[in-house]
């Protein structure tokens, strides 16, 4: 059984997805039911992949691995290390969350709603386990369809152009990894990802790699300048295709860096790393500033999570072990704390239609259960200690110093402008007289919605009480990676 | 029960009542929101004085209850240090809260939010006392926040009044400027010491001292200078020192309870404590401590000046608590760790007496905190009165009070400090008892002596409540005026009790480290101390008591005899009550240029950087992809003689390509 968990993990969720269209199709309610039986199963079986694994183990466990297409050597390869392993186990976690997040608010074609959220999920928890090149690719694109569908189906009056957007963007990065693919794959004979590590390259070679890659990846993390589809994506996207855009699709293009870009081309890794680092920290700052800026709750969030993900590139790129782990500590603390912020912000706006700030204001008048949740995330958002969302950062923040002062001095002004963006939106969504007759109509969250949002305060609080299980098994493949790094490739 | 269980009850009490209170506050009902909250106060206190008694008898305790996080060698626990200064602390906080809490009883009994409140309080004394029992700095860090926030909810308590709102969020940003600092200060230690566990930082302090870092090219910093400096501008953001003072006078806007407790008593303290926790630290840098020193003796004096203009009760008092922890700071830099946490004990009692004694005046004068509009109160409330007056008298440091004590020892210390900026410091904390005589008895005039004005209260003027301004002002219920008077014993007798184990005895154990060599200070003093009784009368001969008399004297005359006078010098200084008016003009100027510039720059890069720039290249590569296409759809209009002509220019170019290689 334990041979075949990475495989439960990708096809449950896809299958049952099928299963969901074939039933739920003229169903509705049994098309949500299904799902979310569906989505559990899909998260009880990733659970042993916590419990059972090895944390002493730096290499892969679980591997499961099949000859797949033998013209190219490509195989059916999967296996998680500590490094991915907690991804697989987030995402089918958040996916259980977004069924219900969707439960009575999607009405029209419930079942391929349902469905095309658990099909993301599988698919997703193929990238992250997938080990041969070409599999992550198949994984990595089959992806974008998904959720093309769910912005252009289910999205706002904008979808169309948004949908298109977010799909042209990343499909150009991602040829240009397609490119590196087959380089990789013409000297090594191999589509192994592995064996693409232990591969010797010149400096050349391994620059246009690490290119091809950051064009890749950056698009999808989305690192600046390449960000500017995201805010698009999410305003249009229903709630649950936010909350799964920036919960698990951002946490891609991150994976990507340091699954591929970094063991793989380690010395032009090093080389672009002052590059990576100034573009990370225009991220925190910049976007920053822009999100300070925003009328829309939705785009705020937006801009805040490339504002938080500038902090998981720049982990990566610091090469010190607190800084990669504390990236990715900040991935999944970002899972849960984005994820429930867009869960917020549908709450608000399944009441009211709208999203405008403006339109709110003493919202914890007439939803004062609601509210407590919502400043509690806020808080995570600003990275109060306490909540997931400090671990993470102030890991960064404690690698960044010990790597040049003044690179923690420029990451560490997102204690400032992190805490002005969300308190102020706070400032005006929550709290206040209530000026707006709508929001003094509004009702407080229901038993559902108090469900989800209190599973992810509870995850929150739990992540930032005690990370310790978190990175516990993160030590041995991160320090085993950052050796792998540390150690030319060059021929 | 082993020691251990002891220190995790302390914070843990005070954490349940707040979760009882807070999740299930409908459920228990108001009193049982306050009986549980109390007792778990009451708890905390009762141990606290336990463990006070165990510590005298010399069983101080450094241990981890569990490992937070790990990563690369770096151990983050969460961990208690009982010492003396902890154990110190602990008792001022649990004392004072539980007053608090048993006075909030009267003082918000007609409020919709009693429950949410009482688990707000109790919340914040379990991070502050997470705060003072940490080990090491990540705890610190979290208590630093955790207190922040929670004055971040108390502050805005009433959430529907804009001033509320705008002044919870200043004050987090505010402090979240110095935590900035603070964390930068941690992060140098983090990577230099590699731990953040007190005692092995202190440990490595040596080394520490020996290096220097290169911030800017060619230039050598000395890195235990810059790390201070870095964790003293934490302290400067939550113990409001200039320039990040500005969040306190409008955290008043908070229920007064909680600015007894949070922003008199305790928590605008912590910065206070945490230098006087990293002693072995500043000792080694003589920069940090003058920097110390400067800031502390610019607040002390300036903040006092804006006391004498405030009409707003609280706000006075605000005033008044600046330029206190102003003098702390000052202790601070003098290398007087040990006279800043005494004043900061004395000051916790008797401010928060004032500040008590202020919401009861609120109370009593049906919600107007206007002192113009109030006056002989003493008739109607003796209590309050009393007890006020005791406050005041401990506040401009009259001999034999707690606040003489320890106000004269800040005196002492500086005037005997060599570091750069001491003259200015001595200048500023001897000045400053003039102004703190004077705005603290001009205050107590207006409110209890004087003609009766609280029936010219106008009405748009009236105070915070729904309740409205007018009638008779009555003495507050017992659960009110008990707190005052619990609060005025110690105010009165602390001081001559505690200063000589404190401040020459060894009371504080290892738990302060001084470099005498260089910082002679606290062992002059203690040379020529003998006894409480004896300074007291030698301070009833001193400057410091002669000014203020002095100021009590001119608030008098012109409060009481002539209060036609102060009319006349507004308007013949108008520059000066203007510029006292805006507070220095740090609002305004915070508000344009960091509020203002952050929301310019912002949509600056928002529409410049990311509407024209990125999304126009973007919108014109789509474009251009369109113009390409276009192009390329004249090549593939299906004939035949063009795919040829095409081909064949094709295989030119390739032949000609592999001919030039080879």
């Amino acid at each position: 059984m334990n041979h075949h968990l990475l495989s439960l993990a990708i096809w449950v969720p896809i299958f049952g997805a099928l299963l969901v269209f074939i039933v739920g199709s003229e169903r509705p309610a049994a098309a949500r039911w299904l799902a979310l039986g569906v989505a559990l199963a899909g998260f009880v079986v990733t659970l042993p992949l916590y419990l059972g694994f090895d944390a002493k183990e730096a290499g892969m466990q679980f591997i499961e691995q099949m000859p797949w297409i033998r013209l190219f050597r490509a195989q059916y390869l999967l296996g998680v290390d500590g490094i991915s392993m907690l991804f697989v186990l987030l995402n089918s976690f958040i996916t259980v969350l977004v069924v219900l997040a969707g439960w009575e608010v999607i009405e029209d074609k419930v079942a391929q709603y349902m469905g095309a959220f658990l099909i993301m999920s599988g698919l997703m928890n193929g990238i992250f386990s997938a080990l041969d090149g070409l599999l992550f690719y198949m994984f990595f694109e089959a992806s974008l369809i998904p959720m093309y569908l769910i912005i252009g189906v289910w999205g706002g009056p904008n979808r169309v152009y948004a949908a298109l957007k977010f799909f042209l963007y990343t499909l150009f990065g991602s040829l240009l990894m397609l490119v590196a693919f087959v380089y990789l794959f013409l000297h090594s004979g191999s589509f192994s990802i592995l064996e693409w590590q232990q591969l010797p390259l010149d400096q050349t070679a391994q620059t246009l790699i690490f290119l091809a890659f950051l064009v890749s990846f950056a698009v999808k993390v989305p690192m600046w300048p390449v960000h500017t589809w995201l805010p698009d994506a999410h305003v249009e996207a229903p709630t649950g295709g936010s909350v799964v855009l920036a919960a698990i699709a951002l946490k891609l293009g991150a994976y990507g860096f340091i699954r591929f870009s970094l063991p793989i081309v380690p010395d032009a890794a090093h080389d672009l790393a002052p590059f990576m680092i100034t573009l990370s920290l225009i991220a925190v700052i910049y976007i920053g500033f822009v999100a300070l800026v925003q009328a829309d709750m939705k785009k705020l969030v937006a801009y805040s999570s490339i504002s938080h993900m500038g902090f998981v590139t720049l982990g990566f790129f610091i090469f010190n072990q607190i800084g990669v782990e504390g990236a990715l500590v900040q991935m999944i603390s970002h899972g849960f704390v984005s994820a429930a912020m867009f869960l917020c912000i549908g709450v608000m706006y399944d009441r009211l239609h709208s999203r405008q700030i403006a339109d709110y204001g003493g919202v914890v008048n007439t939803m004062p259960k609601f509210a407590t949740l919502f400043v509690l995330f806020a808080m995570a958002n600003s990275g109060l200690p306490a909540t997931s969302g400090f671990v993470g950062e102030f890991m960064v923040v404690l690698g960044a110093v010990k790597f040049n002062f003044w690179i923690g001095f420029a990451a560490a002004t997102t204690l400032i402008l992190g805490a002005a963006y969300t308190l102020w939106m706070v400032k005006r969504v929550v709290f206040g007289a209530v000026t707006n007759p709508k929001v003094a109509a509004l009702t407080d969250i229901n038993k559902r919605e108090f469900l989800v949002l209190g599973v992810l305060a509870a995850s929150v609080l739990a992540m930032g009480l005690y990370p310790f299980p978190f990175t516990e098994v993160m030590h041995a493949s991160v320090d085993n990676l950052l050796k792998h790094v540390a150690t030319s490739k060059l021929m | 029960m082993d020691m251990k269980t002891t220190y995790l009850l302390i914070p843990l009490a005070p954490l349940f009542g707040a979760i009882v209170a807070g999740l299930f506050g409908k459920t228990i009902g108001r009193a049982g929101a306050h009986w549980i909250t109390i007792l778990g106060v009451a708890t905390s206190f009762v141990l606290s004085v336990f463990v006070y008694q165990d510590v005298e008898a010399g069983h101080t305790w450094n241990g981890t209850v569990y490992t937070w996080l790990q990563s690369s060698g770096l151990k983050m626990e969460v961990g208690f240090l009982i010492d003396q200064l902890t154990v110190m602390m602990m008792l001022v906080v649990t004392f004072v809260s539980l007053m608090v809490h048993i006075y909030t009883v009267g003082y918000m009994a007609a409020d919709p939010g009693y429950q949410r409140f009482f688990s707000y309080i109790s919340l914040f004394t379990f991070s502050m006392l997470m705060l003072v029992m940490s080990n090491n700095f990540v705890q610190l860090f979290f208590g630093w926040e955790a207190v922040g926030l929670v004055s971040y909810l108390l502050i805005g308590f009433w959430y529907t009044r804009p001033t509320a709102i705008y002044a919870n969020l200043k004050a987090f940003l505010v402090n979240r400027v110095g935590d900035f600092g603070f964390l930068l200060g941690i992060g140098l230690i983090a990577a230099y010491a590699e731990s953040l566990d007190y005692a092995t930082v202190f440990a490595h302090k040596d080394q520490l001292a020996a290096t220097s870092i290169e911030l800017f090219n060619g230039t050598p910093w000395s890195l235990v200078t810059v790390i201070c400096i870095c964790l003293f501008i934490g302290a400067m953001g939550k113990s409001a020192q200039v320039p990040l003072h500005v969040w306190l006078p409008d955290s008043m806007e908070g229920p007064t309870p909680i600015s007894a407790l949070i922003h008199a008593a305790t928590m605008v303290t912590a910065g206070i404590f945490m230098v006087t926790r990293m002693s072995p630290l500043f000792e080694l840098s003589d920069a940090a401590l003058s920097f110390v020193l400067v800031i502390g003796s610019i607040t002390a004096l300036f903040m006092g000046f804006l006391g004498i203009i405030q009409n707003d009760i609280k706000r006075v008092v605000a005033y008044s608590t600046l330029s206190q922890l102003g003098y702390m700071t000052v202790a601070l830099g003098a290398s007087a760790y040990s006279v800043a946490v005494f004043h900061l004990m004395t000051h916790a009692f008797f401010k928060a007496l004032l500040f008590l004694g202020a919401g009861s005046v609120i109370i009593g004068c049906h919600h107007n905190q206007d002192i113009r509009y109030m006056g002989g109160l003493w008739k109607h409330m003796r209590i309050t009165w009393i007890t006020s007056l005791i406050g005041s008298l401990a506040l401009i440091g009259l001999p034999f009070f707690s606040g003489f004590y320890s106000k004269d020892s800040i005196i002492e210390a500086v005037a005997l400090s060599h570091l750069p900026g001491s003259g200015f410091a001595y200048f500023a904390v001897v000045a400053g008892v003039f102004v703190t005589a004077f705005y603290s008895f001009r205050m107590y005039f207006l409110v209890f002596h004087g003609k009766e004005r609280y029936d010219q209260l106008p009405h748009e003027e009236h105070g915070h409540d729904d309740h409205h301004g007018g009638g008779t002002p009555h003495e507050s219920p017992w659960v009110v005026w008990l707190p005052l008077v619990l609060l005025a014993i110690p105010s009165v007798l602390i001081g001559y009790m505690t200063i000589e184990p404190m401040l020459h005895g060894d009371w504080f154990g290892a738990s302060i480290v001084i470099d005498a060599t260089r910082h002679a200070s606290l062992e002059e003093m203690t040379r020529e101390f003998h006894g409480p009784f004896e300074m007291a009368l030698h301070g009833l001969a001193a400057l410091p008591f002669f000014l203020a008399m002095a100021g009590v004297a001119l608030a008098w005359f012109l409060y009481l005899k002539r209060p036609d006078i102060p009319a006349i010098i507004k308007q013949r200084f108008a520059p000066i009550y203007t510029l006292l008016d805006n507070k220095y003009y740090f609002d305004k100027f915070n508000e344009v240029y960091f509020a203002g510039g952050a929301r310019l720059l912002g949509r600056g890069l928002w529409k410049g950087g990311d509407q024209a720039l990125i999304d126009g290249a973007v919108n014109g590569s789509a474009q251009l992809v369109g113009l390409v296409a276009a192009g390329a759809r004249l090549l593939q209009r299906g004939h035949i003689y063009q795919y040829a002509a095409s081909m064949l220019v094709g295989v030119l170019v390739l032949m000609w390509l592999l001919l030039n290689r080879a």
